[in-house]
């Protein structure tokens, strides 16, 4: 018999977890097969804890303490000449490990090398910003909290970069249903108007496979048009097109169907 | 020699056509519908194309203004956010009556593809809709075929009435 899962509360638990799946994992090199990212790694090693170093296609992979974070990354953009910082942002292995990674993309223009740089940092635990160094940083670490909820400090205007500043939860993390909480079904209609109105306009229709070609309340019937909510008998004769009253239009000159051209040259 | 004469014996003599209030009120609304410039996602360049020469909307009066008091008709055209949901129903509640709104697309019908945490699933969720138009994205033709039938139901309604506030609520 399967496991009885209580569904109360959906966001408590990972509402994915295939026991079966193995994520595929691309080869790991060691650093010393390339002798730019050897010279790097030695002097971050030299001022700094690195947990972990590998080279993944191509480029390499430093774990780091969260803590060092600003420290690594003004060595590598001042003595190592990573003076770019492409992308940054978190991975979500709370369900894994209990723990965010987050990750620093650097790219060297001289010498033609990418490093991306990681650190683990616990659910509710801060980190530092790096925004005084790379001014990208400014709105990834925005979307990072955005999505995450993971907090920075030292940041210029921190504050929700994508979803409305009075959203709960973070929707990038694993435990977030893809159909929204209840706070995110409701929250247009709370909004504008009010609590109160939710029995009137009802929930959300999120039946993809629901398609009724009598329901002439949420289904267009192109060519075929009726008002709003009319009942249609089944099996009803296709009815012509009219664009105008059949006693014609007040000034208007009645538009034949029978005089007009259908244009078949596209390059008329 | 004038081109076209007037016919001084049609009519009883008199240039002069009979026809009641509502049928003038109606001609002149639905053959001057002005449209929000409001394009939210790619069914705003559908919407361009429209009033663009080869589409051509300034022959069905309608003319696309950029204020919300200058607007008869809100052609929802794109995916409408949950972030964007009160901008919208601000610009609704700020245009004048009779007002109309199409509903332009999938996105705005139902939320469409976008079966998702941060989209509102469906228009008709935040203001009253006149007009659905099916499509991801619906060609011109399509939109153009929405008006002409916009015209048709305002034609159809009555032109001086007490003008109840179309609301959701």
């Amino acid at each position: 018999m399967r496991r009885y899962v209580p569904k109360d509360d959906v966001q408590k638990k990972s509402y994915y977890t295939d026991r079966y799946w193995v994520a595929p994992q691309v080869p790991k090199e060691k650093v010393s097969s390339d002798k730019v990212f050897a010279e790097d790694l030695k002097a971050i090693k030299a001022k700094f804890k690195v947990l972990d170093a590998y080279i993944q296609v191509e480029q390499m992979v430093v774990y780091i303490q969260p803590e060092d974070n600003v420290g690594v990354l003004a060595l590598m953009k001042n003595v190592l000449d990573y003076t770019q910082l492409s992308e940054l942002s978190a991975v979500d292995f709370l369900s894994q490990r209990g723990e965010f990674d987050i990750f620093y993309q650097m790219l060297s223009m001289s010498k033609r090398k990418r490093i991306r740089v990681k650190c683990a940092i616990k659910e509710g635990e801060a980190i530092e910003s790096v925004e005084k160094l790379f001014r990208s940083a400014d709105w990834s670490e925005r979307e990072m909290y955005d999505m995450f909820g993971i907090k920075v400090n030292n940041h210029p205007f921190f504050k929700r970069i994508l979803m409305p500043d009075d959203w709960e939860g973070h929707p990038l993390l694993k435990t977030y249903p893809l159909h929204g909480d209840e706070f995110a079904a409701w929250y247009e209609v709370d909004k504008i108007f009010g609590k109160e109105a939710r029995d009137i306009i009802g929930p959300e229709i999120r039946d993809d496979a629901a398609v009724d070609r009598y329901d002439t309340k949420r289904f267009a019937r192109l060519g075929h048009e009726v008002p709003y909510g009319a009942e249609i008998p089944e099996g009803e004769p296709a009815v012509a097109t009219e664009y105008q009253e059949d006693d014609g239009v007040f000034l208007i000159e009645r538009f034949e169907k029978n005089s007009s051209t259908v244009i078949t040259d596209r390059d008329r | 020699m004038a081109q076209h004469q007037v016919n001084y014996i049609q009519d009883g003599g008199l240039p002069v056509a009979l026809t009641t209030i509502d049928k003038v009120v109606n001609w002149g609304r639905s053959n001057s519908l002005w449209a929000l410039t409001y394009g939210l996602a790619c069914c705003g360049i559908e919407m361009m194309a429209s009033g663009a020469s080869r589409y051509d909307f300034d022959r069905f009066g309608t003319i696309f203004r950029a204020s919300p008091r200058q607007a008869d008709v809100l052609i929802i055209a794109g995916t409408l956010t949950k972030k964007h949901a009160e901008f919208i129903k601000r610009l609704y509640d700020q245009m004048t009556e009779p007002r109309w709104v199409i509903s332009m697309g999938s996105c705005a019908n139902t939320g469409g593809m976008f079966n998702t945490y941060a989209t509102v699933q469906g228009a008709d969720r935040i203001v009253p809709v006149d007009l659905y138009l099916p499509g991801c994205a619906p060609r011109p033709e399509t939109l153009q075929y929405g008006v002409m039938l916009l015209q048709k139901k305002i034609r159809s309604e009555k032109a001086i009435k007490a003008q109840k506030p179309k609301r959701l609520l």
